[in-house]
């Protein structure tokens, strides 16, 4: 079952949560709404399951136009961010409500209630817990049930909430790789929304960065990463350095230093922003060929597989380098050496206007 | 980690040596708070208990046997079982419009639930008499149709529900807002129609709610006074509720019959305040289950 979202708007007296976004899901994949808070990811999530409706714009199920469409007719599970389980029902009930509501003539009987649950709790692991309260669980168990109650009714997508937000960072790990695993044995078209890059770029098929009320763009964890499209998704994605500098023939200017692009095809007397990451950059004790800028070490942090350089610029900027413990130990480097930074790549954006 | 739950639970009980008060002046504190209570709560309320069987327990039986008396308690009876489903149905009506949806005049509708806390009892009873009595805007309508207001039961009735009908909505309010509307959402979600989403998840969150506010707003109208003898007339045997009664009995200097009266009042008001206690330990209890489970996964986790 695909998903599009067509030229949706949405409106919040003065605050404008989306833009004229538009979206395709295809069928049995995993997407992940990726996004800072404010961005409007949950509204399109909401408008998407019809907990909300769109001011214009249209939700397609299959090609379909669900606009129309009573909630409870669109068929979908949505998991919410606190879970939202019913506090006076066992992890039992909870699981069942979705079948036992349903009117007589869809209602299966109660023994194939009780196989289906069972089953469910099977699939999320909760089958010693099916007799416990809401409130007797653990968060990631809590998220297990709210997953399995979802699915009970035998959604046509599977909407999801922020759904590792309020875990500790080692649940979190452990139940978004367990969803992965998930999804590849169900393969349920499933949308989540989150604010973490490292959980959209590991878990989904394919992820859409929203800032503003807009999809700035849409494609493959890979794509996305390596190939950002904007400065914000550059910036959203992963620590980055941020440099402003000019263009002059097919090199970039930083203060007094030039450095080398990927593919010149800039016009002279641009104004740019080059942003690297830190991996990316290169530390050397002599200048390069390549180009590079001098700068003088900072502070050094070699806990971790990485070593993390601060150094500051011949101008004055900050920037953050990530050299590899080898690498580390050749260079012997100390606080307030003085240095030559490499980039290894680099990504330039170029403003609209010529000074 | 059982021994640190056990420490966290013991420190919260006895708070440190240096912010609590030296022993004389917490006696000194309790004493005073203790005095004051029996002087203006335990006397009158014994007193009460002592007056009504004063003069034997016959003549306590009788007081309440007396025709007069039975009436006024069915009226007073009948009053409460219209008053608090009547408040009942409109609480949870107003609540759940407050705590779940925005609309204009919400704030207005808020004012206007806490109108009859802020109003005295007895103007409360001379609007509807300004209303239905006969000088009133819809006396000469009523006499026209030969129906009684004021001075009859259905006067009663509305100056009773007029009074009471905060309670459940003010019990309500806050619980709802409180809980939000993340499980409705997941019910309609998951299929449930408005009824049994209403039925299935919302009533059974606020049950402690609501009763709650129930017992208060039947106390309530048992209780009323004020509005009620503004527009009862006092008829005997036929307009009188309880607490009417007990003014007359007690004006007539008939002392044991308007005690004994007022001992059935006092009484349920001991019940009242035992609900009212087993309610609050009933959701503190809930609650700190809750806590438990959290700290608990906490620890685990």
């Amino acid at each position: 079952m695909s998903i599009e979202v067509r030229n949706v708007t949405k409106q919040f007296g003065e605050f404008t949560a989306l833009r004229d976004v538009s979206l395709t899901v295809p069928a049995g994949e995993l997407v992940a709404l990726l996004g800072p808070s404010g961005s409007g990811k949950t509204t399109l999530l909401r408008i998407i399951a019809g907990l909300e409706t769109a001011d214009s714009g249209a939700i397609l199920f299959h090609g379909e136009d669900t606009t129309d469409q009573k909630l409870r007719d669109r068929k979908v599970g949505f998991v919410f961010q606190h879970y939202a389980l019913f506090r006076h029902m066992t992890v039992f009930e909870n699981v069942a409500f979705g079948l036992r509501v349903r009117p007589r003539r869809d209602r299966p009987g109660k023994q194939e209630i009780r196989d289906r649950v069972m089953k469910l709790l099977n699939l999320v692991q909760l089958q010693s817990l099916a007799h416990r309260y809401p409130s007797e669980l653990s968060g990631g168990q809590r998220q297990r049930v709210a997953l399995a109650r979802a699915l009970a009714v035998e959604p046509r997508v599977l909407l999801l909430d922020e759904p590792f937000g309020a875990l500790d960072a080692k649940v979190r790990k452990e139940l978004r790789r367990w969803l992965r695993r998930l999804h590849d044995e169900i393969h349920i078209t499933s949308v989540f929304v989150t604010h973490d890059q490292e959980e959209a770029l590991e878990v989904a098929d394919r992820v859409a960065v929203m800032n503003e009320g807009r999809v700035e763009q849409e494609g493959t964890p890979e794509e996305v990463y390596h190939s950002p499209r904007t400065p914000f998704i550059l910036n959203f994605l992963g620590n980055v350095n941020l440099f402003h500098g000019r263009m002059e023939n097919g090199r970039a200017y930083i203060g007094n230093s030039s450095l080398e692009l990927p593919a010149a095809a800039f016009q002279d007397n641009q104004t740019a922003t080059v942003f690297i990451r830190p991996h990316l950059l290169d530390i050397h004790h002599q200048p390069t060929e390549s180009g590079n800028f001098p700068a003088h070490v900072a502070h050094i942090n070699a806990a971790g597989p990485l070593v993390r350089v601060e150094l500051v610029s011949e101008w004055g900027d900050p920037v953050e380098v990530e050299i590899s413990q080898d690498r580390y130990r050749f260079l012997a480097l100390k606080e307030n050496d003085k240095v030559f930074v490499t980039p290894k790549e680099m990504k330039v954006f170029v403003e609209d206007y010529v000074i | 980690m059982e021994s640190i739950h056990l420490n966290v639970r013991s420190h919260r009980k006895r708070p440190h040596s240096s912010t609590t008060e030296p022993k004389t002046v917490q006696w000194l504190l309790i004493g005073a708070a203790m005095a004051y209570l029996t002087l203006f709560l335990m006397i009158p309320l014994g007193t009460v208990f002592y007056q009504a069987l004063e003069k034997g327990v016959g003549v306590y039986l009788a007081a309440i046997t007396d025709p007069d008396a039975l009436s006024a308690i069915r009226l007073t009876l009948l009053t409460a079982m219209i008053a608090v489903p009547a408040n009942l149905v409109f609480g949870i009506a107003a609540s759940w419009a407050i705590a779940k949806f925005d609309f204009k005049g919400k704030n207005l509708l808020i004012t206007l639930i806490d109108l009859p806390f802020s109003v005295s009892p007895v103007i409360s009873g001379l609007i509807f008499v300004l209303l239905f009595g006969l000088q009133g805007w819809f006396g000469p309508w009523l006499q026209e149709h030969d129906l009684e207001v004021i001075f009859a039961v259905p006067g009663i009735v509305l100056a009773t529900v007029f009074v009471t009908f905060p309670f459940v909505a003010r019990e309500l309010i806050p619980l709802m807002q409180e809980q939000g509307s993340e499980e409705e959402e997941a019910a309609i979600v998951l299929g449930a129609s408005g009824w049994k989403t209403f039925f299935w998840v919302t009533l059974p969150n606020m049950k402690w709610g609501l009763l709650y506010g129930v017992i208060l707003c039947n106390a309530r109208a048992m209780g009323e006074f004020g509005a009620v003898s503004v527009v009862s007339g006092h008829i005997r045997g036929s307009t009188n509720t309880m607490p009417l009664h007990v003014e007359i009995l007690y004006n007539e200097y008939n002392f044991a019959a308007a005690f004994a009266m007022a001992s059935l009042l006092a009484m349920l008001a001991l019940v009242t305040l035992v609900l009212k206690k087993i309610i609050e330990w009933k959701t503190a209890r809930d609650l700190s289950l809750l806590d438990d489970a959290e700290t608990a996964v906490e620890e685990n986790g």
